[in-house]
């Protein structure tokens, strides 16, 4: 984006700052905290404390963009054959100015509020928020305080650059681990709990939520010192772990994944009923995603209608299971019921998928969320509701009955060993696919579905098998969600889950699962689901906000999640790999067997 | 002896292939049997073809059909107007805009905001065409500055990217501006100022009851048509944006800054939008942030329809699926035996899209891409 800056760099005078990148990162910044602030997320926030007394969340929210702008503002591209620009205290008095701009669009604002009464299309223009953003003192003292804190923090930004890269980690490190244990507060006092360590943990929080000051100070020690401490192992951990025979490598891989899933099996035995409900969703989650990755991340379909399998599923078991099912009522048991709604999901994604299948990416895109709508639609209907209970839908399905006991949303901690079973076979035939001769197939059509075919790939029947795979997934999902609540509406299956999954799926990394399910364990885990409260319950209003911005930021710098898959990304960055290995003189007409995917012009996702 | 290397063809027609045309034939069987029930029913309801499909079937009389009509027109004027952005981005850049229709809502929501704050100081009442010209400008001016700010921040970068990353970009663009709304002004339907009454009154023309305000949404429609007609088809810079689409690299050689030209396609479709979200106010009086979204899947599938990079043809597509989104319930679903049909209207719109492509995937007016697009 910031070419022109990188030139500028072999202008005589070598040190220059770019002055025009900070006073757009400060215009963006004050534009940024306004929106924020008149968003309402400080007044919205401010319970929840981060470290009591100090900080709230609802402060964090706007704190953190002179920094990031400060820090933004030195940053610049560094092209090949050019010079990097010399760093100096410069930086920091640039960043001390950028700070002092992104906060002075709250000092504005707060005049603006004082002085006049937008509050008819603004809802949050409330003297409340005036009250909040000048700390309940008089306005020009807000004021005063809002431009130190702005300048100080864009110094603290500017100054990142000084400082080596590891000491930069290391205050990353205690900054995020802070708030890490302040934002985990309900899963670490139920873990410390259930260990019997309360007292630690009561020490530690304040009583009404947040650190304490000194259990911060505390925690940001910790972090740090396990990463210096960890500095040296895990290279040398590594290293050792390389150089055993390949027999060897694969037992210890083995084993831990043995060790993981186990604690993971008994986690559920420590923890309360508000956690385990969460990690209940949370793996609902990872399911359909597990699934979607599958058509879009392998594939590289996109299917904005994925939830139509979700809501196949959920109906279907409800219907087979349900005695209070209006139309058909077998009063299957849930096992049973679950082997045919693999079946009729699997049929309906043949449905879905035949008449898409041969559609460019981008109206196959709306026509599967077109599907979508009509799915529900129809649910929702007065025409079916003979058999699907219309808007009231289907209540009183019954749990699943496992021999000793029956898994039911009343026992959150049964349905979450229910669902990480799922997660387990969902992964384990991800994984298996993936590295099969079909999920190899996947990833040809993603690439290019021309030489693909070229190649021998069957393409229809190929894509058809990933939409029936991923349609299956879900249908596990919507299994379990049914046994799990109980009851069954229409408006949980809003086409908002759909681009929720995408989100996530996104966010994570397509085509790889630890990313997939990385991302959707820290999004849904956190913000929650469409639905479903994460563990910022405060968050509820905004969270689709984040979602939305996230999925752009990602789209614009990282599109290939934050887990990426290697291929995937290769294919994303095709452009700037050419360029690179220009640069370096490394296409030749020789060797370019190795690079040939690498310089294909990829149309297809 | 050589028996077995005979070249044997293999059977190029696959299961799928027939598959979509069982889909298609069952499609078009419904389709023309409930359209029949339906004439039957109007010729006489006792009629036993009539009565075969839905006993309790009791037709339309003939104003009723042409309320629905009116209605359904009205609405696809609007699905038109904003159906011109999507069909323009895409023969431009080549990707959906997902988010075109949430800068329709955009269009909608200020021109609330204005109109309740001209109401408040009366002058909504007493100069209503002025302050309606003010209103309709003020939305203009906020939806296309919504659209550059768009193509600014999200799209420009990622022009060369692979087709399906800009139009995930654009969703989180629609879900982004969406929430905007709901943090900034709150989640609830605002009401637009009452419209005064010789405005809203039934006026006949061609036998036609029509009401005012639908009267307005057309003309409106008509005349912004008319402009863009003139400005892509007489005008220099027209020219220049049919260059760009035909192929940016040798428009770019012909001396055409394709960048500008890029900016002035959004903004032209962002104006169209604004436009039709001020006619949505005056026609429904309520806003929400989800206005934009079903509309603007509708518009797209209108542009579909239509034929996309095909203006004319994206009009015609809106026109034509209003019409068919008000009719179809009852011409269609009531005479197979369907109830609360009223319910389906928006299975039908996705309905007419997904038959559309299975059928006719250029559309009904043919579509106007480049080479690379059509791919």
């Amino acid at each position: 984006m910031n070419n022109d800056v990188g030139l500028k760099n072999n202008a005589p005078n070598k040190s220059q700052y770019p002055w025009l990148r900070a006073v757009r990162f400060s215009l963006l910044g004050s534009l940024a905290s306004v929106f924020i602030a008149l968003s309402g997320m400080p007044v919205g926030l401010d319970r929840r404390a981060i470290i009591y007394p100090v900080l709230s969340l609802g402060f964090l929210a706007i704190l953190w963009i002179p920094v990031a702008m400060a820090a933004a503002a030195g940053n610049e591209t560094v092209l090949e054959g050019m010079e990097a620009r010399k760093r100096g205290f410069v930086d920091v008095g640039v960043g001390a100015l950028v700070g002092l701009g992104s906060t002075s669009g709250i000092c504005c604002l707060m005049v603006l509020i004082k002085n006049f009464d937008l509050r008819d299309p603004f809802v949050n223009w409330s003297p409340q928020l005036l009250d909040l953003l000048s700390y309940r003192q008089n306005i020009s003292v807000g004021i005063g305080i809002w431009l130190l804190v702005g300048a100080g923090l864009g110094a603290f930004g500017g100054l990142t650059h000084l400082i080596s890269g590891f000491s930069r980690r290391l205050i990353l490190n205690f900054v995020f681990a802070v708030i890490g244990v302040s934002v985990l507060e309900t899963i670490v006092t139920d873990l410390s709990e259930g260990f019997g360590l309360a007292w630690v943990t009561d020490l530690m929080y304040y009583k009404r939520g947040g650190l304490e000051i000194y259990g911060a100070l505390f925690v940001g020690i910790v972090s740090v010192t396990v990463l210096l401490l960890l500095r040296r192992r895990t290279t040398t951990t590594r290293e050792r772990f390389n150089s055993l025979s390949l027999n060897d490598q694969s037992r210890v891989k083995f084993i831990s994944i043995i060790a993981g899933s186990l604690s993971l099996a008994i986690l559920p035995f420590f923890l309360g009923k508000i956690t385990n409900e969460l990690l209940a969703n949370v793996g609902l989650f990872v399911l359909l995603a597990l699934g979607l990755n599958i058509v879009v991340g392998l594939a590289g379909i996109l299917d904005l209608g994925y939830v139509a399998f979700f809501a196949v599923g959920g109906y279907t078991t409800a219907v087979l299971t349900s005695p209070d099912s209006p139309g058909f009522s077998p009063e299957l048991p849930w096992p049973i019921a679950l082997i045919v709604v693999v079946v009729l999901t699997g049929i309906v994604g043949l449905f879905i998928g035949a008449p898409v299948i041969r559609m460019r990416g981008d109206y196959l895109a709306i026509v599967t969320l077109g599907f979508g709508e009509i799915i529900r639609l129809l649910f929702l209907s007065d025409w079916l509701s003979d058999w699907f209970g219309g808007a009231q839908g289907i209540t009183n399905i019954p749990g699943v009955e496992v021999g000793f006991a029956t898994i039911k949303g009343t026992d959150p901690r049964s349905v979450f060993l229910l669902v990480l079973f799922f997660c387990a076979v969902a992964i384990y035939v991800s994984w298996r696919l993936e590295k099969s001769r079909l999920g190899r197939a996947w990833m040809a059509i993603r690439e290019d579905e021309d030489v693909a075919e070229a190649m021998g790939i069957n393409t229809t029947n190929t894509k058809l098998m990933a939409f029936v795979v991923g349609a299956v997934l879900a249908s596990f999902s919507g299994a379990i969600f049914a046994a799990k609540v109980g009851s069954i509406f229409p408006t949980s299956f809003i086409m908002l889950v759909s681009i929720i999954i995408l989100v996530v799926v996104i966010v994570g990394g397509m085509g790889n699962i630890s990313g997939v399910i990385v991302g959707t364990v820290v999004l849904i885990g956190v913000l929650g689901g469409p639905k479903q409260p994460g563990l910022l319950q405060e968050f509820s209003q905004f969270k689709l906000l984040i979602y939305g911005a996230l999925l752009v930021w990602m789209m614009l710098k990282r599109p290939e999640g934050l887990i990426p898959n290697i291929r995937r990304t290769r294919e994303l960055h095709q452009d700037e790999f050419l360029q690179d290995a220009w640069l370096k003189g490394q296409i030749d007409s020789e060797e370019d067997n190795a690079d040939s995917n690498v310089r294909k012009e990829g149309k297809n996702l | 002896m050589a028996t077995n290397n005979v070249y044997k063809p293999t059977s190029r027609v696959l299961w799928v292939d027939r598959f979509l045309a069982l889909i298609r034939i069952t499609f078009i069987g419904i389709v023309s049997v409930g359209v029949i029930a339906f004439i039957a029913q109007q010729i006489n309801p006792q009629n036993p073809f009539a009565s075969w499909i839905n006993p309790d079937a009791t037709g339309l009389t003939a104003d009723q059909l042409k309320g629905l009509l009116v209605t359904g027109i009205a609405q696809g004027a609007m699905y038109g107007l904003i159906a011109l952005g999507y069909s323009m981005v895409y023969g431009v850049l080549g990707f959906i805009n997902f988010a075109h229709g949430e800068v329709f809502m955009a269009g909608a929501m200020s021109g609330m905001i204005i109109s309740n704050k001209l109401s408040e100081s009366g002058l909504w009442q007493d100069a209503f065409l002025f302050s309606l010209a003010f209103v309709i400008a003020t939305s203009i001016v906020v939806s296309t500055a919504t659209a550059i700010i768009m193509e600014r921040v999200a799209y420009r970068r990622l022009r060369d990217a692979p087709r399906l990353i800009p139009l995930i970009t654009s969703i989180g663009v629609s879900f982004f501006i969406q929430n905007t709304s709901v943090v900034l002004f709150g989640p609830g339907a605002k009401a637009y100022p009452s419209i005064p009454e010789w405005l809203t009154r039934k006026r006949s023309f061609l036998t036609f009851e029509i009401e005012g305000t639908k009267l307005l949404v057309l003309v409106v429609a008509a005349v912004s048509m008319t402009g863009l007609w003139y400005l892509v088809e007489r005008t220099r810079t027209g020219k220049a944006m049919r260059a760009v689409a035909e192929d940016k690299e040798i428009a770019a050689l012909m001396g055409i800054n394709v960048n500008r030209i890029i900016v002035t396609t959004f903004a032209v479709g962002g104006a169209m939008a604004g436009v039709a979200g001020i006619l949505w106010g005056i026609l429904f009086r309520s806003v929400t942030h989800m206005t934009g979204f079903l509309p603007g899947i509708k518009a797209f599938s209108a542009a579909v329809v239509g034929g996309i990079g095909n203006l004319g043809g994206a009009m015609a597509g809106g026109l034509s699926l209003g019409a068919a989104e008000a009719t179809a319930p009852l011409v269609v679903l009531e005479p197979l035996g369907v109830n609360g049909v009223s319910q389906l209207r928006d299975a039908v719109a996705f309905a007419v899209l997904i038959f559309v492509l299975l059928v006719k995937p250029n559309g009904l007016f043919g579509e106007r891409l480049s080479e690379e697009d059509r791919a």
